[in-house]
């Protein structure tokens, strides 16, 4: 690397993950125990923020009001009902082990950190899988209306290739249902008046005095009025960074500025390279293109992949296309798991086959990107009622948006950006390199490694906000004095003058493209190389391209209107600026990641059989960049990850 | 194969909540039909931006008609014309080469217009607020399993908590009632055991609170139904008003008045 720096030293002081030493059982609760107190009567001095009202956000802010915090919770969009965890379909899983399956928390425990291909720390995902028991027990008493068998219990499936079934389910809508959940809770905290909710307002700065973060600036969304709100502690539940893809599964007004803002104020950001991606999403039917739209992965058990032999075939109809020309691609390469297997690897098939010239459906700048998915084995050999009773509502789905009815013409899939594992680096307390500010939910990096398994991501955000930060956050404040900072604290304007001057020079640029046009070019150019397979030619080629692009963002930019009036063009162009910087951030972090793990495939490390192939010897740590005042020189540094548990392994899908 | 069209659109377009507000018409050529609707409006809205004119605010977030954001009339029904799909489900083969489409926000006064096609749905908030919930601590839960619920009333609960929230049953109704939200937070915890011990108090609450944003009464006119993206039935009202009736029974005077906010 010419221009990053790396820190040599074995474990670096920055990067003290406080993660308790001792029989993995026993840690958190030992932790809990050494944890400090706030005395009822006092917790109503302390002024927690709470940026983000999703599952971590929601959870944080109703349980932080429930204790007797007097808590600020921010959201951008018009009511916190409506954060993007809304749109989580599958599940969550939780170790039960209702189905006497042979489930327990340890197996929860093993099958996360080697789901994550050993890049997480052992202490964290134990204790996820610890509390996942808890986060059911929660939901239900919340009147949460999981799936139900007839003796009235609570019913589970097997998701996301588990060989047991640990996944609670609410239909296809689980993540709507939690979350509304966690939104109750939070309403009921507001009438108590213990919280007060900000809708409408989006966070754009952290305040940091003396290294200690004491509350954000934001800007109101409706009028558009930049203001300071102070705290004692600080913490973001913002979620993840797919946009920067542009086309993602995530909601249009899913951005890094949080997390990126605060890495700028000296937040580590961790692991910013590990992106998940969906094999089975809608694929894009032409430029105009604002989202994709995730099919749930349960298609796959009946559905078999397949694309023409002869790309000659690839704009014929499907079903004039006799067997014998079809190329059952995952059936061929992957005997014994075929169509079943995981996420990435089907995926990275998806796109080969596309790249060779034998995608089918429209074309989009110049290549088919789909596949097909095609169902009539399977309504010949269960029946359509079968088949219907199992899918009906995500073929209703995908007829709704393609116009293709799923029974009578296979489906299109086209892999897409769907998570992100990165974020913000935290330690065992789930507090970041600020003293402070705490990270909760898929705005951390900490619980997934390099690759989030399927109904994972609702139990860490419920985990983090119901349960972790209600108990590390007290143990911070009760150390500290309450109504440390007033809003006349000079940096506190300072830091207001400065997203006030960067709003105006956005405003003043006055150029002729709008921000969706560069959104969508960083967008394109993200996925051409820093998407589902990535190469060190490529990633050179994105780190040159996207300062390029940056740099004629800030010459040639367009907005109508001002910033004292709602003014959607401005918010995006503010969450652009922030991606491009981000943008950077993960190529450098893939470039530097010599490896192949989870979600980041580099086509320079992949076995005879072209899967991934990681390093464990070189690349067992956790990469957590550090912002040295200039975007596209960040400083790497490095917490070494320890296996005392689950012993790394290569995976086999053969 | 995509085909392509023409169409005039007639916006309600409205600077702020205090501008008096009008129709604008706009053309909007070559839209693919594989667009959604609010694609073809993001294609205008680049096109305004061109010219230097301020484009449609609307609301919308996930785009998978989940998250409820989104919401206007179109061409006088609330989300367009294709039953249980919200407006940006909706996509444009639903629609034919010239056609005129008029789009207008929800019109009630309990959803003041923010700008354009956004309103202030706050009002929901405050419903829910005032008893949409179960009063359980972080922590303080029992074993999930401990409490077997039937599954009959398990999915009646669900359909009715399947709710996103979108105001579309307010904009349809001619009353602009919001006994169709209200309805079915009411019913799913109605239904549930871990909503009884605030059952009667919460309907009584959440009532009030309706009432108190000057949301209009139900009469039954069955438009709530007919536009719900989420086909969330009226016998929900049926429920809440047996729900109310017997609070009321049960304790006459305990329906106190609740102020907006």
């Amino acid at each position: 690397m010419t221009n990053s720096e790396v820190s040599t030293k074995a474990s670096d002081p920055l990067l003290d993950s406080h993660a308790p030493s001792g029989p993995i059982e026993q840690r958190w609760s030992e932790h809990r125990f050494k944890s400090k107190l706030v005395n009822p009567s006092n917790r109503r001095k302390y002024k927690v923020i709470v940026v983000g009202s999703g599952l971590a956000g929601g959870a944080a802010a109703a349980t932080f009001g429930e204790l007797g915090y007097n808590v600020s919770c921010f959201c951008y969009q018009d009511s916190p009902r409506r954060a993007h965890s809304i749109a989580a379909q599958g599940g969550i899983n939780a170790a039960k082990n209702y189905q006497n399956d042979g489930d327990s928390v340890y197996r929860l425990f093993y099958d996360t950190v080697k789901g994550g291909d050993f890049r997480a720390r052992e202490s964290n995902v134990y204790r996820l899988a610890e509390l996942s028991v808890n986060i059911i027990d929660q939901c239900v008493a919340q009147g949460v209306p999981f799936a139900r068998e007839y003796s009235g219990l609570l019913g589970n499936r097997s998701f996301g290739g588990a060989q047991v079934a640990r996944t609670f389910y609410a239909r296809g809508q689980t993540g709507q249902q939690l979350l509304l959940g966690a939104y109750q809770s939070l309403a009921k905290q507001i009438e108590a008046k213990t919280v007060k909710m900000h809708p409408r307002t989006e966070m754009l700065d952290l305040i940091v005095i003396d290294g200690v973060a004491r509350g954000i600036v934001t800007r109101d969304l409706v009028t558009g009025k930049v203001a300071a709100h102070t705290a004692d502690v600080v913490v973001l539940c913002s979620g993840g960074y797919g946009n920067v893809f542009y086309l993602s599964t995530n909601a249009k007004g899913c951005n890094t500025t949080a997390t990126w803002r605060s890495h700028r104020k000296g937040a580590l950001f961790a692991n910013p390279c590990f992106t998940q991606i969906h094999p089975t999403c809608i694929p894009q039917s032409g430029d105009y293109q604002s989202k994709l739209t995730l099919m749930s992965e349960s298609l796959r058990n009946d559905g078999r992949v397949w694309v023409p032999k002869n790309a000659a075939d690839c704009t014929k109809d499907p079903k004039s296309i006799p067997e014998a020309d079809r190329d059952y691609y995952l059936e061929r390469l992957y005997p014994s798991f075929g169509n079943l297997v995981p996420r990435d690897i089907a995926s990275r098939r998806a796109k080969d086959m596309c790249d060779e010239g034998r995608g089918v459906g429209p074309e989009v700048a110049g290549v088919r990107r789909g596949v097909y998915l095609d169902f009539s084995e399977a309504v010949k050999r269960l029946g359509r009622d079968a088949v219907a009773e199992r899918y009906d509502n995500l073929f209703q789905m995908y007829e709704r948006i393609t116009g293709e009815n799923p029974y009578e013409v296979p489906m299109r899939m086209y892999p897409a950006i769907h998570y992100t594992m990165g974020g913000l680096w935290v330690d065992y307390n789930l507090q970041s390199t600020i003293t402070g500010l705490f990270v909760g939910g898929e705005a951390n990096f900490s619980d997934h490694g390099a690759n989030r398994l399927g109904a994972s991501a609702l139990m860490q955000g419920l985990a983090d906000g119901y349960f972790v930060l209600p108990v590390t956050v007290a143990n911070y404040l009760a150390g500290v004095k309450a109504g440390g900072v007033d809003e006349s604290h000079p940096e506190v304007k300072r830091t207001v003058e400065e997203v006030e001057a960067r709003i105006a020079k956005l405003l003043a640029i006055k150029g002729k493209r709008t921000p969706d046009s560069f959104h969508r070019e960083l967008g394109a150019l993200m996925w051409d190389y820093c998407g589902m397979s990535r190469t060190a030619d490529g990633l050179r080629h994105a780190l040159t391209k996207i300062p390029e692009l940056r740099e004629e963002f800030y010459k040639d930019l367009s907005i109508v209107g001002t910033g004292e009036e709602l003014n959607q063009m401005l918010e995006k162009a503010g969450r652009v600026a922030d991606f491009f910087e981000l943008a950077e951030l993960m190529c450098r972090d893939a470039l530097e990641r010599e490896e192949s793990a989870g979600g980041h495939f580099r086509e320079e490390h992949q076995t005879e059989d072209g899967e991934a192939k990681r390093n464990d010897d070189a690349f067992s740590y956790v990469a957590a960049w550090e912002f040295s005042g200039q975007p596209g020189s960040p400083k790497l540094h490095k917490e070494p990850l320890d296996f005392e548990y689950v012993h790394p392994s290569q995976r086999s899908y053969k | 194969m995509a085909r392509l069209m023409n169409l005039v659109l007639n916006v309600w377009r409205q600077k702020s909540p205090r501008d008096p507000g009008q129709f604008v018409r706009y053309e909007a050529k070559s839209i693919n039909d594989h667009m959604s609707f609010l694609e073809m409006l993001d294609v205008v809205n680049e096109e305004l931006a061109h010219k230097g004119e301020a484009p449609i605010a609307f609301d919308h977030d996930c785009r998978e008609g989940i998250c409820g954001a989104c919401g206007m009339m179109i061409n006088g029904v609330a989300h367009g014309p294709s039953a249980g799909t919200t407006a940006c489900q909706l996509h444009m083969r639903t629609f034919k080469d010239g056609d005129e489409i008029t789009i207008e926000p929800w019109r009630a006064a309990a959803f003041p217009v923010v700008r354009d096609l956004m309103v202030d749905r706050s009002a929901f908030d405050r419903s829910v607020q005032a008893g949409g919930y179960v009063s359980v601590r972080a922590g303080a839960a029992h074993e999930a399993n401990s409490l077997p619920v039937r599954k009959s009333d398990s999915d009646e609960a669900f359909d009715a908590a399947t709710c996103i929230g979108c105001g579309a049953c307010v904009a349809a109704c001619p009353n602009a009632s919001a006994a169709l939200f209200t309805a079915a937070k009411v019913s799913h915890l109605a239904l549930l055991p871990q909503g009884a011990p605030e059952r009667a108090d919460r309907v009584r609450k959440m009532v009030a609170q309706m009432d108190a944003e000057g949301f209009g009464h139900c009469s039954s006119h069955k438009e709530c139904e007919a536009v719900c993206p989420k086909g969330i039935s009226i016998s929900f009202i049926a429920k809440l008003n047996r729900e109310l009736v017997s609070a009321m029974a049960s304790a006459p005077n305990e329906i106190k008045s609740r102020q907006k906010s």
